[in-house]
């Protein structure tokens, strides 16, 4: 099931970019589809497909694609349920930062042949935080960081990342655990 | 035994209300006085905001102690709705008791309006996990209705291919055969006009095949418009064509009919500043001459007379069994 990338990047580019950059990103990848399901399995180089033609078609370095998807992913209207799932992960900044442990876990939950990389958070004293994805293809790392530091804001924290995407690392440092008033979240908000 | 103060309480038990033998609230837990607010305020009497709805009839203290250790449903008003709790009831020997609650399953998606946050419930709690799964499964199944939306105008357009002729848009032969066995099934008696196009194979040959598509596409056009919306006209072939007349068995109609096809074929077709001109033969069947009528057979019978009428010199019509 790698639907699930191929469905993030076409929302991710129709909603940043426009339909029409997201027509011309599928005519110039060549994959016969227009538009990608979550539950579905698609050719293999799918992906990297749809990543390289994106860059190319939006004149962006792929890293900072990568990234922007991942604060996307957080932030905008539309994916609302994603930000609302994460924020399900603690209270506080800190502890989401831990449960990205049991991400890939509480993930299969809800999809079961959704497989997400094994991340592991390493405290490093003094604030400091080390995840590891040792699984994680680098762009998958550079998506992973664009959506902390977009939780970091929304948890209302200061949070400072060195992205080391070849090592499949993210050292955070949290500065201020408690650095502006974030965004609100009840328990039970959204199914109401 | 730890030596534990009052505040272990509220931290294991976020929502437990203490009562004393009065069924005096005595004490309560954080996370249940942020839900039921007032009615789990100390000194309240757990019956003015809590109600016992199973078992039955537990309506004081005494009863409610008598229930102690056995499973209780219970109501009380969140955020302006009721909702339910499960809990139990564990008391000591002078009659004051630890009522331990949980919310229900069934009533955690509309708790939106209740301001909960994680640290309302215990670690060991699984209540955040559920609503989690709930909004996962909300999520899951968003795009499992868009995914089946989309299969489903995926295979209407696929059926609507698989029984559509490309090029004219009429129905194809199997459309023809569905509509055929429908008829039959209805018992309802039926004319079948078996038409094939003469001269069509000089007009291929002389101006093209785009010339012999235009006329292909001018003949379905022709005779769509000579039949009623309850005929069925079917491209069963090159340049062949079967209509199908459920309910029309009147051979001095069908002649007139017959008769329309021809003079209406026989209309020049306009391409490329050249002038196409075919006729059609005509071989019918009708489902009266049978006693039990057999789609197949009154295709070929209706094939046969078509034959009779290229023999017989083309631009006419004939009817199978030499009818009219």
């Amino acid at each position: 099931m790698n639907g699930i990338a191929a469905r993030a990047i076409e929302r991710f580019v129709c909603d940043t970019y426009g339909e029409a950059a997201w027509h011309d990103v599928v005519r110039r990848a060549r994959l016969h589809v227009s538009s990608f399901e979550l539950l579905l399995t698609y050719p293999e180089n799918t992906t990297a497909r749809l990543v390289a033609t994106s860059t190319a078609v939006l004149g962006r370095q792929v890293h900072d694609l990568m990234e922007d998807l991942g604060t996307y992913l957080v932030t905008h209207d539309n994916m609302a349920a994603v930000r609302r799932l994460l924020r399900y992960g603690g209270a506080d900044f800190e502890s989401f930062l831990d449960s990205l442990d049991d991400l890939p876990d509480r993930t299969r939950l809800a999809f079961p042949e959704l497989v997400l990389p094994r991340l592991r958070t390493r405290p490093r004293g003094a604030g400091a935080f080390d995840v590891e994805c040792g699984e994680a293809t680098p762009l998958m790392v550079h998506v992973l960081a664009g959506a902390i530091r977009a939780m970091a804001d929304d948890y209302g924290a200061l949070a400072v990342l060195d992205v080391d995407a070849p090592a499949r690392r993210i050292a955070v440092s949290v500065p201020a655990l408690r650095h502006s008033a974030g965004r609100d979240f009840h328990l039970g908000g959204a199914t109401r | 035994m730890p030596a534990l103060g009052p505040g272990a309480l509220d931290a294991l038990m976020p929502m437990h209300l203490a009562l004393d033998a009065h069924g005096a609230i005595m004490a309560s837990g954080r996370a249940l006085r942020r839900l039921a607010g007032e009615a789990a305020a100390p000194g309240c009497d757990v019956f003015d905001g809590f109600r016992v709805v199973r078992p039955e009839g537990v309506e004081d203290a005494g009863a409610l102690l008598a229930h102690a250790g056995r499973p209780l449903v219970m109501r009380t008003i969140v955020a302006g709705r009721e909702v339910t709790l499960r809990g139990h009831l564990v008391a000591d020997a002078a009659g004051r008791g630890l009522l331990n609650l949980a919310l229900a399953v069934s009533d955690l998606p509309d708790l939106g309006g209740a301001d909960l946050t994680a640290q309302d419930f215990a670690p060991t709690d699984p209540t955040v996990d559920m609503l989690y799964l709930l909004e996962a499964k909300e999520l899951a199944f968003a795009e499992t209705r868009r995914l089946i939306g989309r299969l489903q105008g995926a295979k209407s357009r696929a059926e609507a291919e698989a029984l559509t002729d490309a090029l004219t848009g009429l129905a194809n032969r199997r459309a023809l055969e569905m509509r055929l066995a429908g008829v039959v099934r209805e018992g309802r008696a039926f004319a079948l006009c078996h038409v094939d196009l003469d001269y069509f194979k000089a007009v291929n040959d002389t101006l093209g095949h785009a010339a012999g598509d235009a006329v292909l596409r001018a003949a379905a056009r022709r005779l769509g418009e000579i039949v009623r919306t309850s005929d069925t006209v079917a491209r069963t072939g090159g340049d062949e064509f079967v209509l199908l007349f459920p309910g029309l068995v009147e051979i001095a109609r069908l002649r007139e009919i017959a008769g329309r096809v021809v003079a209406e074929l026989e209309r020049p077709v306009a391409f490329g500043g050249r002038e196409c001109r075919i006729s059609a033969s005509i071989g019918i069947s009708l489902s009266t001459a049978y006693e039990r009528p057999d789609p197949d057979r009154m295709i070929a019978d209706a094939d046969a007379a078509l034959y009779a009428s290229k023999v017989a010199g083309r631009a006419r019509h004939t009817f199978h069994g030499g009818a009219g």
